[in-house]
This record gives structure tokens, sequence and C-alpha cells, in this order.
């Protein structure tokens, strides 16, 4: 390896990666393998005793349930949202552009009040809501609105680039061929858009499954109703249950090497889809 | 997952120029139709929670506002996010820097592999992150009793503020730099070395005029994330008003004991610096795309 | 300089860039390295300039061994393919750059630097761009830039990575016959890297051709086009007809036709490529001669100095034929004394052949 290092034209490579390697060990790497080694110390039983107790698997199930939703939705219409900011002119374009990115740059705990004043009985909203009998905040669905909140820009921010790099040829040589906007847009357009539509909806998902301070605001936090998986995580330290949290959050570790294993597959074919080689 | 970010970060806005091609213009009805739906979406999903936090950040009138901003637990609040992100921010641009070198400037092998675990923080909940270091440095974790021994706190305590900040922010930079660093490929700095040009001379005076708004766009964006963090802080804060709460921590203390006012008060200024990081973002991509364009 | 590599080997993961090349480059010539893309020869540049590695071999600058030495301490000038100029500074900051970097007390005066890079903006005769940036020129201004900037620490040899390569036709052709002119005046020891057989021909004094990682034949142009080593250099050198067959006493049974060997000297039975160029193969409008390749007709081109004629016939035996097509040029006025037609069939005799011996016919290759 001195060897080979020592034969490299740029220079500095043994210490960038050394840095590199080091740095992500000692902030990442050793912390999260704390949760895997304590994990390891209970017994198989006992793990599967924790996470799949009742109240544990409700917030799964609400997790998942609201996190997959919320990226469907966001798939819609962050389509719609990418497609209108690079297709059309319309006035205010650039600042709804810039807007876009809202939810990454805003504090997430920020994010969960405005909603939850906003879909509060009293709030904005809930108050034209609530009487129609929809109670938006304290149920699954404000955790849905808090979710679609935090995932929009994911999509809009895969799929913009992508759109925008499609020639229009393609469409004019569909056009060119007899078929029309519909038959060009399903046929052409949509499968070239698709991967990136994919990584922008397991982007969103992701993001949507891990998320806290957006949610824990306006969802109420009623157990087995609407309470989510990193909620539990919290219940548990508050309670000093140190084994029960980290057993719960090592699923959760899973589920994100997983979808993060997925998103690599997405964006590599996103990638030798649109031809641009790595 | 900031890096889906940065396949944008140095495009331009489209134009209309489908508009006026014949085959890529959409029939006047559908145009509309999406306009009117994406366009209420976002009002209804982003623009609405920003204007709800300014609103009912002044419901209550100036005085309120300001006295929610100048109280003493709002300063040490305010004072505690900037260390924290004045930590953090630093140390992860000189990672991303240096990660960004080796692997876009070498091939290896496990390179794909460690480009994937720098994403990994992105992917991991923040209360995660937050839990791992209490398994670590908490009372219960590894270090808990030798660090309680010498009676250092990390914690609920400051340290663990920061370490947790840098582990959430940790790929910002890095994210940005690798594929731009990828894409300019190593014949610039090659040419560098060639007519004698040291390491460093080659990297002060190539690469980063090169990378230079790449690198400002990781930053910004690091910095608005460091800042803002609220699930992995919240778990190795302790919450001690006055002590070990950030920002957005105070934020939600204000709030569950129904100041509302006040909470939104300090809100407004999360927000503030959530829109000041969108326009600094806007300026740069408009800047580095005019640098591109010139190229 | 002198420049010579030995034994050089150089593979990346299971492709053998270079397979045992050994060559010496004679001092302030010109030489090309020409080869078809994957051939090697980049490869062989970067390392003898030190942005690349071999496996094994040495590098030998003025008879010293200079594997080890890193490329700073190398003294050569590099003018990269795309050139790589430092897209953020001006065209003056650029060619001052390696003078600039050098350490404080090697370093030249800030007036000696402002005058050696305002000669070499004459040199390249672009004094008057220089407070544009690269993105402001053209590729042809570009390419003459980075030649100063190359030129500017005073490089003991000039290495070159296809030249031309970014560039269009016109432009190309000017600044091969300037590039021929600067080495003229400055007599520096250049290897330039180029797949243009033509770029080849005119600019160098010496041309290397490589194949596969390997060189096939050195010499100056005029000897390499008339005397390839090998069936690669004929056939990558220029156009060439390729007649394949047996020697049957002093012919080639090619198909079911005899091609005169016009004297060459070959064992009988033996097989062999017979290579000839275009400009070199006779047409016999008389298919009823016994003697000649039977050919048809397919197209007749008659434009230019040189009229060409396309034609097709058959070659192999036993079941195993191949349709092969040929190329012959000669001159209009003969073309108009010869009342050629389209889909004529006549036969082919070519008095100039070089020939190689291959495997017989039937066996795969």
């Amino acid at each position: 390896m001195a060897a080979a290092a020592s034969r490299r034209v740029l220079p500095g490579f043994g210490l960038t990666l050394g840095y590199t390697v080091g740095y992500l060990s000692l902030i990442v790497l050793i912390p999260l393998s704390a949760a895997l080694i304590k994990t390891f110390s209970l017994s198989w039983e006992h793990f599967w005793q924790i996470v799949t107790a009742p109240r544990v698997v409700a917030s799964y199930k609400l997790s998942f349930g609201t996190s997959l939703l919320a990226a469907a939705i966001n798939s819609v219409f962050g389509l719609m949202l990418a497609w209108s900011l690079v297709r059309y002119s319309f006035p205010g374009k650039r600042i709804i552009d810039a807007l876009v990115d809202l939810p990454f740059a805003l504090p997430t705990a920020v994010a969960g009040i405005a909603l939850t004043a906003i879909y509060a009985g009293n709030g904005w909203i809930g108050q034209f809501t609530e009487p129609l009998g929809l109670k938006i905040a304290f149920t699954p669905i404000g955790i849905l609105i808090a979710l679609v909140f935090i995932g929009l820009p994911f999509v809009v921010r895969t799929v913009q680039p992508v759109l925008q790099d499609l020639e229009a040829e393609y469409e004019e040589a569909a056009a060119s061929l007899g078929a029309n906007r519909w038959q060009t847009f399903t046929r052409v357009v949509f499968p070239l858009l698709l991967p990136a539509l994919l990584t922008g909806f397991a982007l969103a998902f992701a993001r949507a499954v891990g998320e806290y301070g957006s949610v824990i605001f306006i969802a109420g936090n009623l157990p087995m109703i609407s309470e989510i998986t990193p909620l539990i995580i919290i219940t548990k330290l508050e309670q000093y249950d140190y084994v029960g949290a980290t057993a719960v959050a090592t699923v959760m570790l899973f589920v994100s090497f997983a979808l993060l294993l997925v998103i690599n597959g997405l964006q590599a074919w996103t990638s030798r889809r649109m031809g641009r080689a790595r | 997952m900031a890096g889906a970010l940065s396949s944008l970060a140095f495009g331009s806005v489209g134009g209309s120029a489908f508009e006026r091609r014949a085959a890529t213009r959409d029939p006047a009805w559908v145009k509309w139709l999406i306009l009117g739906l994406s366009l209420s979406f976002f009002a209804i999903f982003i623009l609405l929670p920003l204007i709800a936090v300014f609103v009912e950040a002044l419901r209550k009138g100036w005085g309120t506002y300001i006295t929610a901003l100048s109280e003493p637990d709002a300063l040490a609040a305010v004072r505690l996010t900037l260390i924290a992100a004045a930590i953090a921010v630093p140390l992860n641009l000189i990672f991303g820097v240096s990660a960004a070198w080796a692997i876009a400037k070498y091939q290896f092998r496990g390179k794909n592999a460690l480009t994937t675990l720098i994403d990994l923080p992105f992917s991991v909940s923040p209360v995660v992150a937050g839990l791992v270091f209490v398994l670590v440095f908490g009372a219960q974790g590894w270090f808990g009793s030798w660090l309680g021994d010498h009676n250092i706190r990390i914690i609920f305590a400051v340290p663990g503020i920061v370490l947790a900040t840098i582990f959430v922010t940790f790929p910002f930079v890095a994210r940005e730099l690798i594929p731009l660093m990828e894409s300019q490929g190593r014949e610039e700095e090659e040419a560098a070395i060639v007519l004698g040009a040291s390491g460093l001379q080659t990297f002060w005076r190539v690469t980063l005029p090169n990378i230079k708004w790449g690198l400002l766009y990781g930053v910004i964006l690091c910095n608005a994330r460091a800042m803002g963090e609220f699930g992995a802080v919240s778990v190795v804060s302790g919450h001690i008003r006055g002590q070990t709460n950030t920002l957005p921590l105070h934020v939600e203390i204000v709030y569950n004991e129904y100041n509302f006012a006040a909470a939104f008060a300090v809100a407004s200024l999360l927000a503030l610096l959530a829109l000041f990081t969108l326009i600094l973002k806007t300026i740069i991509e408009v800047r580095a795309a005019s640098q591109v364009a010139k190229a | 300089m002198s420049i010579a590599v030995k034994n050089i080997e150089k593979s990346f993961g299971s492709f053998r860039a270079l397979d045992n090349v050994s060559l010496e480059f004679p001092t302030g010539k010109l030489v090309a390295l020409l080869g078809p893309s994957g051939c090697g020869k980049t490869t062989l540049l970067r390392i003898i300039a030190g942005l690349e590695f071999a496996d094994g071999g040495q590098v030998m600058l003025d008879g010293e061994n200079a594997s080890d030495r890193n490329v700073r301490e190398r003294q050569v000038g590099f003018v990269f393919q795309h050139y790589a100029l430092f897209r953020h500074m001006t065209v003056f900051e650029n060619v001052a750059f390696g003078l600039r970097v050098r350490k404080r007390r090697d370093r030249r005066p800030e007036a000696d630097i402002r005058k050696r890079v305002n000669e070499l903006l004459e040199l390249v005769q672009l004094a008057w761009l220089r407070d544009h940036v690269p993105a402001q020129l053209s590729g042809g201004q570009r390419q003459r830039i980075a030649l100063a900037r190359a030129l500017a620490v005073d490089p003991r040899v000039l290495l070159l990575d296809e030249p031309f390569g970014a560039l269009d036709a016109k432009v190309r052709k000017e600044l091969r016959r300037w590039l021929r002119k600067l080495h003229e005046d400055l007599h520096i020891s250049s290897i330039f890297v180029t797949h243009d057989q033509e770029e080849a021909m005119e600019v160098a004094d010496e041309i290397v051709v490589m194949n596969q990682g390997r060189v096939e034949q050195i010499g100056k142009p005029a000897d390499v086009y008339d005397r390839p080593a090998t069936p690669f250099v004929y056939g990558f050198l220029g156009a060439a007809n390729v007649f394949e067959g047996q020697v049957e006493g002093s012919d080639l049974r090619v198909g079911e036709d005899l091609l005169p060997l016009g004297g060459k000297e070959a064992p009988d039975g033996a097989t062999f490529k017979a290579f000839s160029r275009p400009h070199e193969i006779e047409i016999e409008p008389d298919s009823r001669d016994s003697l000649g390749v039977k050919a048809r007709i397919n197209r007749i081109l008659n434009v230019g100095g040189m009229a060409r004629v396309e034609l097709s016939g058959t070659q192999g035996r036993n079941g195993s034929t191949a349709t092969h097509l040929y190329e012959v040029e000669l001159p209009r006025e003969q073309l108009g004394t010869m009342s050629l037609e389209e889909g004529q069939i006549v036969r082919l005799h070519a008095p100039r052949l070089a020939l190689f011996p291959s495997a017989p016919p039937g066996t795969v290759q």
C-alpha cells in the first residue's frame, strides 16, 4: 500500500484518505456500532419481544404507512411542481423554485409548531375542517401532512434536473412518429423520468421514516394511535430503558441501511438512464 | 441526502423554450391544470407554514416579540446554537474537502463503499443518531464510568450537542464536492504538478478556485442544518434551560409551556435563518451557473 | 535531451496497456506515437511524463534512470488533450503559473516573469489575448496557450497528448504546420500522440506505430508508409486492398483466380496476405484474361484529381467464399481512355504487393 501510494502523481492521497476514514469511523461508524453491540448483548428472544411489542408494532405501521403515503403524494405533486418549474414560465417562478428547498432549510421544530398552528382545532385551517368532522392535528392525518412537508423537496430536486436535461428532441421524435401528447408523455417522457422519480420517492420515504421534530408537535403522540417509531425510542430513553431504545433503534438502523442501498442503486440507474457515466 | 441536491446545484432554472416548440407544448388546459394543482399544493404545504410562523410570532405585538427574543434563556440558546455550528461546520468542511479529494482524484478499492458510508448519517433517524452517542458517552455507556470518574460531562452537556450536530451534518460538504470534483477531472491538477507546483500550491491555486461555489453551497446547507437540528440534539441535550438548550430546543420548551407567541417569535428567528440560507443558495446557484456557462 | 524507455509494462486490471515496450527517441526530433485508440500510446506518453507509473521497466532521461523521479522533477512540458487550462486564470496567469509556483529562492523577479510570459505569448502569436480567460478562447487559441504554458518552464522535453484531437479539420491543418515550424525554431525534443496517420506523416520526423500495447514499427514517415513492417501498419497507414491466398509458382491463388506476384519470391504452397494501395492497382478491362483477380465494378467516382473505382469480388474456395471490396485510384485521364462502366466485370493486377504470411484459409483467426 505504501509503495502504491507513493506512486500516485497528485500528492495527498494517503493523508486525505486516512483522515477521511479516521473521521468517518470516529463520528459515524464507531458510535453506530455501539448500537449494534448493545443489541447483541440481548438474547434473540428478548430482542424479538421488545421489537414486536404491540405498541412498537403499531408505531411501525404508523411510521411506515404514513411515510409511504406521504412519499406517494409527494411523487405526484412533486412531479407536477418540477414539470411546472421546468416547462412553464409564470410570474414568481424563481422565488417558488428557491422556496421548494424551504423544508430542507427550515428547522423541523419550527415546521412542527407552524403546521400545528394551522391544523389544530382552533387553527387556520383546522377551525374549518373540525366542524366537518375532519380532525387533522393530533391524528395520523396530521403526521401525514408533516411528512408531506418535509419530503417534497426530495422529489422535486431529483426529478427537476433530469427533466431539465431531457432534450426536446425526444418528444419531437415521438411527435414526428405520430404519437399524441399523452402517448409521448406516457411512453417516452415518463419512462425516462421514472428512475429519478423512484429515487425521489425513496429519499422522501427514508427521510419521513426517521423524522421526529416536525411530527411530534402535530402528532398527539397517543400510544397505539399516533405514536411514531422515533418517539418510541425517545420514550424508552426517558424511562432509562436503554436496552429497549437500542433494540428499536437497531431495527430502524437496518431499515436505513436497506434504504440507503436501494437509493444508491436507484441513483446509479438514473445516471445510466441519462447516459451520464459515473 | 443533500447529494440529490448536488446535481441540481449548478443547473439553471429552465426556460420556456419548451413552450415555443410545437412538440413540447402542452395544451393550454393541461398547462393550467398542472400549474393550478402544483402551485396550490405548494401554497398550502410550503408557503402557508412559512407565513404562519411570522403571523403567530407577531400575534401579540412587537413588544412580546422583542421580549421573547431578549430573555436570557433565549440568548443563551442563540449562543449555544452558534457555538455548535461554529464547531461542527468547520470540522465537516475539512472532512468534506479531504474526502472529496481522496474520492474524486484517485482510484482505489472500496471507493464506492466509502462514498455510501459517508451518506449514512442522512438516512439514519436523528433520534437514533442522538441515541448512539448516549450509548457511547452516557452514564450507562462505554466511557460512562471513566468520564464520570474524571468529572467530564458529554451527554446532557455542550459536547454531546456538538457531537450530535457534527453527526447529522456530516455528509453535507462532502456530498456537494465529490460529484463536482469528479466532473472536473484531474487534468488541471496534473497540469499544475507538471508545471512544478507542490500539492498545497495545486490545491490553493487550482482546485479551490474551481470548487469555491460548491464548497460554499455545502457550507451553507451544513450550517442551516447545524443550527436547526432538533431530534438528535434533543436526545443528548437534557433540556436544561439556559445551559443545554439550542434554539430549536428552546422553541419546544417555550411551546410546551403554552407560551405560543414566544415560541413562534424564536421560531421566526430560525425561519429567517432558513430564508437567508435559501437566498444565499440561490445566489450561489446563479454564480455557479454563470461560471459553468463561461467555461 | 535524449529520452528512452526500456521494457515498459503497464496493466489496468486485466487489460495490458503496454507490453514490454522499449524505445529510443532521438534528441531534438519531433516524434509521433501513432496508433488506434486503446493502443497504449497515451499511457506511454504519461509514463514518460511521470503522470503515470509503469508496473515494470525504466524511463531514461539523458541516460539517467528517471523512473522513480517525481513529475515535478522531470522538467517535462506536457500539453493535455483538452489543454487543462486553469479556467479561473487569465491567459497571462496561466502561462505564468509554472514560473510563479517555484520555490522562493528559485523564483525569478516579477519583471522577469512578465517579460518571459510576454515573449511566449508573442511566440504563439496571442499576446493580444493576454487578459482573456480560457472560456473566451477558441480551440486553436487554447491549444497554443497550453503550449506556451508548457514552454514557460523551459522543459527539457515537450510531450503532447493528441494535440489536435479536439479541433475542427481546418484549424487542425493550420496548427499542424504551425507546430512543425515552431519545432524547427526551438528544436526541443518532442513526442506527440495521435491516432491520425495523416497528421503523423505531415508533422513528425519519426513515427512510432503502436498497436495493442506493442510497438509495430519505427521509422521516418516515408519509410513506414512505403515499407510497412506488419499487416497492421499497412492497414493503419492508408487505404489497402487485401488479397489472401496460397502461392502457386509465381502467382498467388486468390479464390478461383491467379494474381501474379510481380517477381516477388515466395515458397510454393505458403499462405499469404498480399496488400496493395488503391493507386498501385491496375484494372484490366478484359475479364477473359487468364491472370488477375476478377471483380465487378460497383461504382465509379470521377471527382477531384484522381478517379476512384469501387469493386467487389469473391475470395476463398471450397464453399468458404466471402465477398471482398476493392478500391482503385487512377488519374482521371486514364479512366477516360478505358471506358469502364458500372456493373462491368474486370480483372485486377497489383504490380506492387506487400506480402505477409498468414494462417491458411479456413482456419479461424
